[in-house]
């Protein structure tokens, strides 16, 4: 015998003034098995809860259902007053009156009229609810970082430092991500070198951090607490035991002409390389698209000149597993290709760069020893357009619909530095608007064009057209003087839009976590919960979840470390008992729930069953994990035979409350 | 033999008559029947992009019925016909309230809704019979001419409704050169406007553009600019200041097969 008591909260005057909250208490009091029904202006409030107690004491109640805000605002307050009270917590519906109906009505008799129908089915649903219990999972204490930028590196960092392990993929032979080949970062114009290799050199030296590097995570099974990765461990051909770093291979290397990645490819590297010189770690790796020895087996020399007899043309890829509590996503991001936007030439002259390629004309370990000079001719350049918002803002399908948020601060950093290094050069910034929001930033910003004299034009270049002459015609329109400029440059650099690293989206896939339009990794709350995924125990930093600038990631990162840290404290962990369940006499072992399932919770076995006439039947049936299921119930949907049930969203109770509202 | 519904265009019969000859010729030689039909009208020269301007339309809706009443895909040779007619297929196909006026005036023994496929002569180059095929019938190839591809700004934009190259940075002609044996050049101004009718009103205006665009070609070392449009061929040719020679893509297509007097159209 059901004994239900309703809870009609008025919310001070946000449910009151468009429902008649009396009239409802009134009216759902006769309903079936209600035997208390009461309004009360603040049900959350101490007062109000101790209401809801004192009502399951004195009137034994089995269900209670709140007619008050949406389940994500007091769901939680509720159960835990009912537990308080001695009621299973997973006996409380909440029905709401609130952001479903007293704010989006203006009548209130219609709203009235409504809040009834909601109250009304939330008791037809508590009438069939069941007690339910949590379960507990264990917590491997280790977490993963994928990723080695400064990101993942700050991540690997604060986890460490709190006494866990921590193991970094990452899949250059090298961590240190973009960050490595920037040359100096605003607004405070640092080496970017100088503060992130003493952070490469503490990662690799830090007892609790075990790097991997030239790999890639190759398969995610488990869940929170419980993850088993795969790694690909990528054959280097050098024994990472026994090389020493003392880059002799790389001298003596007679395959000199490869494009070399750290410098945007505006010098050569060999085929045995080191990426550049305080690489962590500081091992030789073989490109086997370049290497004559692998490629045709003529040549051999690294092998003959090392010394520590690291080099292994035989070496194959090795696969690893291992297991952990958390995982880290910090993929990061790369600026878009500018073949797309071949109205800015930079596909017919090597004069117009790419700003990363401008930080490695600039740098002082670049191909120019830090002067800087036109790639075409090795000239200084006298004058300098830079385009901003190349593939940023755009609304078509050549760019990116989103602001890429630091392009106008890197482009006002290389202005003023060029003009800093070199007084007679002229610099000219096209923008469509310049933003600055950040501490110091604005400040920057107008030290650029007050005091280095850097020429900000407001508005967009149509043509960029190389000449005979050597010289870049820059064609573009000045807004705020209403006309078209013509300059001759000797330089033109592209602001190019970030987009996430190509890596991240089969990543998701595998780690079943959502992603944006734009291939982002997407928070579990926008505002609220940012550095968590909607999937348990995956975490976000850096670039890989949105556009952000070096500060930003590293908060970012150590907010991801911190939630790590926050799980992996814990010895084990409550699960949420709202799962999936399935009725093996039922299950016909079609795999539909298997398919649809985005956690992979949902296995098969083979099980023995004993049939009616005393014989014994193997059946191929489904079985969930209720510590992976995240109890979404797309799997319910997809049952055809109806075998797949979720805990406190049964098939039943939908229904009930489908008859309760078309009653 | 392959059937394409042609057409020509106005401009085909009177001003670029060549442009017109070589394309027929070299289709024959192809084995690319072209089939003109009978009753074709003015495109109306440039596309209004005003949404209630249905008149304008109407014309390059009837060449495109016939088309899909003779069951053939359509093939254009001029840019601006080109663009006429299919950015028209576009919206027809697009646009409902579009084409159920069109339809409602017209009054055709069967609603047209877009069902013909336009191609621009080129795009049969390179999708029908394929550039690789076309260089094995290359008799006489245009061995060290460097050749500045000249697209102007009808023959690609926009790029949704024509589909049929990257605006920015195009290739198909690029492509074309070097299977009838030519080096292409690459030059920035490829796809800017020579100032087409300007010349009409402000005669200036396209005196500047079409120099920039003869000038950068000749700069990056072109020995010759081809072009698919006889207002881009007159501006260049008139009023660039330059004598950099200007040629059909089809006279240079029909050299290459080994046809015999191509003119040179002035």
């Amino acid at each position: 015998m059901n004994r239900i008591g309703v809870f009609v909260c008025h919310c001070g005057t946000n449910i009151a003034s468009t429902v008649d909250v009396k009239a409802v208490a009134e009216a759902l009091s006769h309903e079936r098995g209600v035997v208390i029904s009461q309004d009360y202006q603040y049900m959350c409030s101490e007062s109000g809860q101790n209401l809801v107690k004192n009502a399951i004491k004195e009137h034994n109640l089995t269900g209670v259902v709140i007619c008050s805000c949406s389940p994500r605002m007091h769901e939680n307050t509720f159960r835990k007053a009912c537990s308080e009270a001695g009621l299973n917590p997973y006996l409380v519906e909440i029905a709401n009156i609130r952001e479903q109906c007293s704010w989006i009505h203006k009548d209130i008799t219609t709203a009235t009229e409504k809040a009834v129908i909601l109250g009304r089915t939330a008791i037809a649903k508590v009438t069939l609810n069941t007690p339910l219990t949590s379960m507990e999972s264990p917590v491997v204490k280790r977490a993963l970082v994928i990723g080695g930028g400064i990101a993942g590196i700050q991540s690997a960092l604060d986890i460490a430092e709190a006494g866990f392990e921590v193991d970094i993929v990452e899949k250059e032979p090298t961590i240190g991500g973009k960050m490595a080949q920037i040359d100096k970062t605003f607004p405070t114009l640092d080496c970017a070198a100088c503060i992130l290799t003493p952070k490469m050199v503490e990662a690799s030296q830090n007892e609790n951090i075990n790097i991997y590097s030239f790999s890639e995570v190759s398969d995610v099974k488990g869940f929170v607490g419980n993850f088993t990765v795969k790694i690909k461990r990528k054959a280097r051909y050098v024994d990472e035991t026994k090389c020493t770093g003392c880059g002799l291979c790389t001298e003596k290397c007679p395959m000199k002409k490869v494009p070399n990645e750290f410098n945007a490819g505006l010098d050569n590297r060999t085929a045995i390389y080191i990426p550049f010189a305080q690489a962590v770690p500081k091992i030789a790796t073989i490109d086997p698209n370049y290497c004559m020895m692998l490629k045709n087996g003529k040549c051999g020399v690294c092998s003959k000149v090392c010394t520590a007899g690291a080099v292994d043309y035989k070496q194959k890829d090795e696969f690893i597993e291992k297991k952990y509590g958390a995982i880290v996503v910090a993929t990061g991001y790369n600026p878009i290709s500018p073949e797309k936007f071949d109205e800015y030439a930079y596909s017919q002259c090597p004069d117009v760069v790419t700003s990363l390629e401008l930080e490695r004309l600039m740098n002082a370990a670049g191909p120019n020893g830090g002067t800087l000079l036109r790639p075409s001719d090795k000239k200084h350049p006298e004058k300098i357009v830079f385009i901003q918002c190349v593939g940023s803002r755009c609304d078509d399908d050549r760019g990116k619909p989103y602001c890429s948020k630091i392009c106008c601060m890197y482009t006002a950093k290389h202005a003023m530095l060029i003009r800093e290094k070199y007084p007679d050069t002229e610099v000219y910034v096209f923008y469509i608007d310049v933003r600055t929001p950040g501490k110091n930033f604005d400040e920057f910003y107008r030290r650029a064009v007050e005091q280095y004299n850097v020429h900000y034009i407001k508005g967009m270049v149509g043509k960029v057209t190389p000449k005979a002459n050597g010289k870049i015609e820059v064609q573009g329109s000045d807004m705020l003087a209403d006309e078209q400029l013509r300059i001759d440059a000797d330089l033109v650099v592209l602001a190019m839009a970030i987009e996430p690293d190509k890596s991240a989206r089969p990543l998701a896939t595998m780690l079943t976590t959502q992603m944006d339009t734009n291939d982002f990794f997407t928070e579990a709350h926008p505002k609220l919960r940012p550095v968590e995924s909607a999937t348990a125990g995956i975490f976000l930093s850096g670039v890989c979840q949105g556009p952000k600038d070096i500060p930003e990631t590293v908060a970012q990162a150590s907010a991801a470390a911190a939630k790590a840290i926050g799980l992996l404290c814990k010895n084990s962990i409550t699960c949420n008992p709202c799962v999936a369940h399935s009725d093996e006499l039922m299950c016909n072992g079609c795999s539909a729930c298997e398919k649809v399932c985005p956690y992979g919770a949902i296995t098969y076995e083979n099980k023995e069953f004993r049939m009616p006439d005393r014989t014994v039947a193997v059946r191929r049936v489904a079985s969930v994990n209720p510590a992976v299921c995240q109890g979404c119930g797309a799997c319910t949907v997809a049952c055809p035979s109806g075998a797949m049930d979720l805990n406190g969203f049964s098939n039943s109770q939908i229904m009930a409350e489908v008859d309760a509202i078309c009653k | 033999m392959k059937n394409f519904t042609y057409y020509p265009g106005c401009t085909l019969r009177t001003k670029a008559k060549e442009l017109d000859r070589c394309a027929r010729v070299c289709a024959e030689i192809l084995g690319i029947n072209l089939e003109e039909p009978a009753d074709w009208q003015c495109c109306g020269g440039a596309y209004t992009t005003a949404k209630d301007e249905i008149a304008t339309k109407l014309s390059a809706v009837r060449v495109l019925n016939s088309a899909k009443e003779a069951g053939n895909p359509l093939i254009t040779v001029c840019s601006a016909c080109h663009n006429v007619i299919k950015q028209t297929n576009y919206d027809i196909s697009h646009d409902d309230e579009m084409c159920g006026k069109v339809n409602r005036y017209l009054g055709l023994s069967e609603n047209y809704s877009g069902e013909t496929i336009v191609y621009h002569y080129l795009e049969m180059l390179r999708d029908v019979i394929g550039f690789e095929n076309l260089a094995k019938q290359v008799k006489k190839p245009l061995k060290g001419v460097k050749i500045a591809p000249y697209y102007g700004c009808l023959l690609l934009r926009p790029k949704k409704a024509l589909a049929m190259d990257d605006p920015e940075n195009p290739s198909i002609m690029e492509n074309f050169i070097k299977a009838i044996g030519g080096t292409p050049v690459v030059y920035a101004q490829r796809n800017e406007c020579c100032g087409a009718y300007t010349i009409f009103e402000d005669k200036n205006q396209a005196v500047e553009r079409s120099a920039k665009i003869a000038e950068s070609a000749r700069e990056m070392g072109a020995d010759m600019i081809i072009t698919a449009c006889p207002l881009c061929m007159y501006n260049l040719k008139k009023n660039s200041g330059c004598d950099i020679p200007v040629r059909y893509f089809t006279e240079v297509l029909a050299e290459a097969l080994g046809v015999e007097e191509v003119g040179n159209e002035q």
